[in-house]
C-alpha cells in the first residue's frame, strides 16, 4: 500500500503528465478508429501547422491565470495585430515591410496589454471586465480601421518573414511549431524559475502575502498584461502569415478552445499555481479533436460532446493526481460499489478498505 | 520586474544605508525600536495618539489592547505599510525617513512580521515561502532554487526543528498545521536576522498544542538574542513571553508594567477593570 502510494506521488510530480496521456489516449483511440488518416504523418503536420498560433495565446493566458486574472481580450489582439502587419506590408513600399508590421503589430499588441493592466492594477477594475470591455473596443476599432473588409497579403509568401515565421524546416516541419514550442520553454522557466513568475504565483495565490512580502503587486500585474497583449499578438502574426490574409473577425471563437487548454492543462482557475506544461499538450488535444472526429467519419457535430467530456476528464485527474488523492479516491470508490457490510461478510473481519479512512 | 529582488530598481536610502552602515554603529544604540510622538491620523480620525514606545535589544515587550486599540496601526506604520501623520522612528539607532520607507525597508533594518494569516503562500512550496521577495539568484533575475532548497532545510532542521514528520522543502504550507504555518514564518524571520520581530496575534484560530508550539518558537526569538513585540488577546500566553506589558487604549498607551512587578492575576484583574472604567465612563 505504502509503496503504490508513493508511486502514486511520484507521478503526481511530473508536470503535465496527466495531459500527455490523455493525449496519447486520445491518439491511441484515433489509430483505432481512423487508421489510415492517423498512422500517416501528414495529419501530424497539419496538427503542428494549425494548433501553434493558438498555442501560443494559451500559454501567455497560463501565466494571466497563474496569477489569479483572467484575459478575455486576446482575441480582438489577435485581430488588430493581424490587420497592423497586413497594412504595413501593402502600404509601406520599403522592402523591410514585413519587419516593420511585425514590430508594430507587436507594439499594438503591447499596448491593449498595457492599458488592460493600468485599469486593472492603478484603477482596480477587475480583470474580467476590463478585459471583456477590451474584447469589444479594440474588434470594434479594428473593423473600423479596416473598413470590416480583408486585406489580401498574398505576396507575403515571397519574404524571408513569412520563410523564417511558417516557412518549412527541411521541407516538413512548420516554422511556427518551433516557435511555439521555444515560446513554451522560456515561459516555463519564467514561470517556474524566474522571480518573476514567484511573485506571479504568490500574487493568485493570496495578494496580501505578496504585498507584505513586497512584491510590488500593481506593477507585476502591469507587466503581466502587457506580457500577454505582446504575445497574443505574436499568436496573431503566426495566423496571418501562415494564411497571407487578413480577416476582420480572425480569432472569433479563439477564446473558449484556449481557455479550455490552459484547465485541460491543469493550471488552477482559483490561481497560485499553473502548468505550462500541460498547456501544451491541452493545446494539441483540443486542436486535434475537431480534425480526428472528423476522420473517424462520425458526425463532426459530435466534436463539442467529445471536448466537453475530455475537459472534465482531465480535470478530473488533474485533482486528484494533483492532490495525491487518487489512493483514497480509488478505495472509495471500491467501497461505493462493494459496500463494506458485504466485505467484512465476505472474510469475516474488518477489511482494509474501512481502515484506510 | 525582470530584475533580480535582491537588487531593487530604485535604490532605496535606507535599505542602501543598512547596507553600508558599519555594524559598530547600530550596537551603539541600545535600543531596537524607538518611537517618539508618534500620531496616525485617517483624516480627522485619530488613530494614535502621542506614541512613546523603546524596545530593547533583547527583550519581548507583549502588547495588549482591546480591538480598535490602535495595535495594527502601530505595527503597519513599524512595517512601513503607512507613514504616521507626525512623529519619529528610531530602528537600531538609525532614524527612519517616512518618505522612502517601505516593506523593504523595514526588512532591510531589521524588521520581520510575523502575522495572524498572511504570512505564507499556501499553495507554494516551503521553499519559495522562505525566500519570496529575497531570492537567491543567477543573473537576469533566475531563482538558484538548489541553493534555496538547501538553505530552507537548514532553516527547518536546525532554527524552526522540524524532524521527519513527513515535511520537506518541497511540501505545500497547506500540508502545515496553523502552528507549524507560524514556525515557518518565525523561523524565516530568524533566518534573516531580524532584529525585531513583530508578532501580530500569530495563535488566534490555533488549538492549545499550536499554541504552545507557538509560544516555544517565540522562546527561541529570545535566546538568540534578538527582540520581539508579541500582540495578542490571550493574557496568558502574553505573560508567559513578555519581559514588559505595554496596554494600549483608544490610541494611546495607558500603561506599562515590567514583568517583575505584576503578576498574570493582577494583569488580569488590571485589564478587567481598565475595561469596567470604560463601561463607567461610557456610561455617566
Amino acid at each position: 500500500m505504502k509503496s503504490r502510494r508513493s508511486l502514486w506521488s511520484f507521478l503526481g510530480k511530473i508536470e503535465g503528465l496527466p495531459v500527455v496521456g490523455v493525449l496519447l489516449l486520445l491518439y491511441a483511440a484515433f489509430v483505432i478508429t481512423a487508421p489510415t488518416v492517423f498512422t500517416h504523418p501528414l495529419i501530424y503536420m497539419s496538427f503542428l501547422q494549425t494548433v501553434p498560433p493558438w498555442l501560443v495565446l494559451a500559454l501567455g493566458l497560463t501565466l494571466v491565470i497563474t496569477a489569479g486574472e483572467i484575459d478575455l481580450s486576446f482575441p480582438a489582439v489577435v485581430a488588430l495585430s493581424g490587420f497592423v502587419f497586413a497594412w504595413v506590408f501593402k502600404n509601406v513600399h520599403v522592402p523591410w515591410a514585413p519587419w516593420l508590421g511585425i514590430v508594430l503589430a507587436l507594439g499594438a499588441g503591447a499596448l491593449v496589454g498595457y492599458t488592460n493592466g493600468l485599469l486593472i492594477a492603478k484603477v482596480g477594475v477587475p480583470s474580467i471586465m476590463a478585459t471583456l470591455a477590451a474584447q469589444f473596443f479594440w474588434y470594434g476599432i479594428t473593423i473600423l480601421i479596416a473598413n470590416g473588409l480583408q486585406l489580401d497579403i498574398a505576396a507575403v509568401e515571397d519574404t524571408a518573414a513569412h520563410e523564417l515565421f511558417t516557412g518549412r524546416i527541411a521541407g516538413i516541419i512548420p516554422a511556427q511549431a518551433l516557435w511555439a514550442a521555444g515560446l513554451a520553454v522560456l515561459l516555463w522557466f519564467i514561470l517556474n524559475r524566474h522571480t518573476f513568475g514567484e511573485a506571479i504565483m504568490f500574487i493568485g495565490d493570496n495578494p496580501n502575502v505578496a504585498r507584505v512580502m513586497g512584491i510590488n503587486v500593481e506593477s507585476t500585474k502591469i507587466i503581466l498584461f502587457t506580457a500577454m497583449g505582446v504575445i497574443a499578438a505574436f499568436g496573431g502574426l503566426l495566423l496571418t502569415i501562415e494564411i497571407n490574409v487578413f480577416f476582420p473577425n480572425q480569432g472569433q471563437g479563439f477564446l473558449l478552445w484556449t481557455m479550455a487548454a490552459v484547465f485541460i492543462g491543469g493550471t488552477l482557475i482559483s490561481g497560485g499555481r499553473g502548468s505550462i506544461v500541460g498547456t501544451f499538450f491541452g493545446a494539441y488535444i483540443i486542436g486535434s479533436l475537431q480534425a480526428g472526429v472528423v476522420a473517424t467519419g462520425i458526425t463532426s457535430y459530435w466534436v463539442q460532446s467529445v471536448m466537453g467530456v475530455i475537459i472534465i476528464a482531465a480535470v478530473v485527474i488533474n485533482v486528484l493526481i494533483g492532490d495525491g488523492r487518487i489512493g483514497p479516491i480509488s478505495a472509495r470508490i471500491r467501497r461505493w460499489i462493494i459496500p463494506t457490510r458485504v466485505l467484512s461478510a465476505v472474510s469475516g473481519k474488518k477489511t482494509d478498505v474501512s481502515e484506510e479512512n | 520586474m525582470t530584475r533580480s529582488r535582491s537588487d531593487p530598481p530604485t535604490p532605496n536610502p535606507i535599505s542602501e544605508a543598512a547596507r553600508i552602515a558599519p555594524y559598530e554603529e547600530s550596537v551603539s544604540s541600545p535600543n531596537a525600536l524607538e518611537m517618539i510622538h508618534i500620531e496616525k491620523y485617517f483624516g480627522l480620525v485619530c488613530a494614535l495618539k502621542d506614541i512613546n514606545l523603546t524596545v530593547g535589544r533583547n527583550e519581548i515587550v507583549g502588547l495588549i489592547g482591546d480591538n480598535g486599540a490602535g495595535k495594527s496601526t502601530m505595527v503597519k506604520i513599524l512595517t512601513g505599510v503607512f507613514p504616521p501623520t507626525s512623529g519619529e522612528l528610531t530602528i537600531a539607532g538609525r532614524k527612519v525617513d517616512f518618505d522612502s520607507y517601505n516593506v523593504k525597508g523595514a526588512h532591510a533594518l531589521g524588521i520581520e512580521t510575523v502575522y495572524q494569516d498572511k504570512s505564507l503562500g499556501e499553495k507554494q512550496p516551503l521553499w519559495r515561502n522562505f525566500f519570496i521577495g529575497r531570492e537567491i539568484c543567477y543573473p537576469l533575475g533566475f531563482i538558484n532554487v538548489k541553493k534555496e532548497k538547501e538553505i530552507a532545510n537548514e532553516i527547518m532542521v536546525k532554527t524552526i526543528g522540524f524532524r521527519g514528520a513527513g515535511i520537506t522543502v518541497d511540501s505545500n504550507v497547506l500540508k502545515l498545521s496553523g502552528g507549524e504555518r507560524q514556525g515557518v514564518a518565525i523561523g524565516r524571520a530568524m533566518h534573516f536576522e531580524a532584529e525585531l520581530i513583530i508578532l501580530d496575534e500569530p495563535t488566534v484560530a490555533l488549538s492549545l498544542k499550536e499554541v504552545r508550539k507557538v509560544l516555544n518558537f517565540v522562546h527561541k526569538i529570545k535566546a538568540a538574542g534578538k527582540a520581539s513585540i508579541y500582540i495578542s488577546h490571550n493574557l496568558a500566553d502574553v505573560y508567559e513571553i513578555s519581559d514588559r506589558f505595554v496596554i494600549m487604549d483608544r490610541g494611546r498607551i495607558v500603561a506599562e508594567k515590567p514583568k517583575q512587578e505584576i503578576s498574570l492575576k493582577a494583569l488580569d484583574d488590571f485589564m478587567l477593570e481598565y475595561a469596567h472604567g470604560r463601561m463607567d465612563e461610557v456610561a455617566s
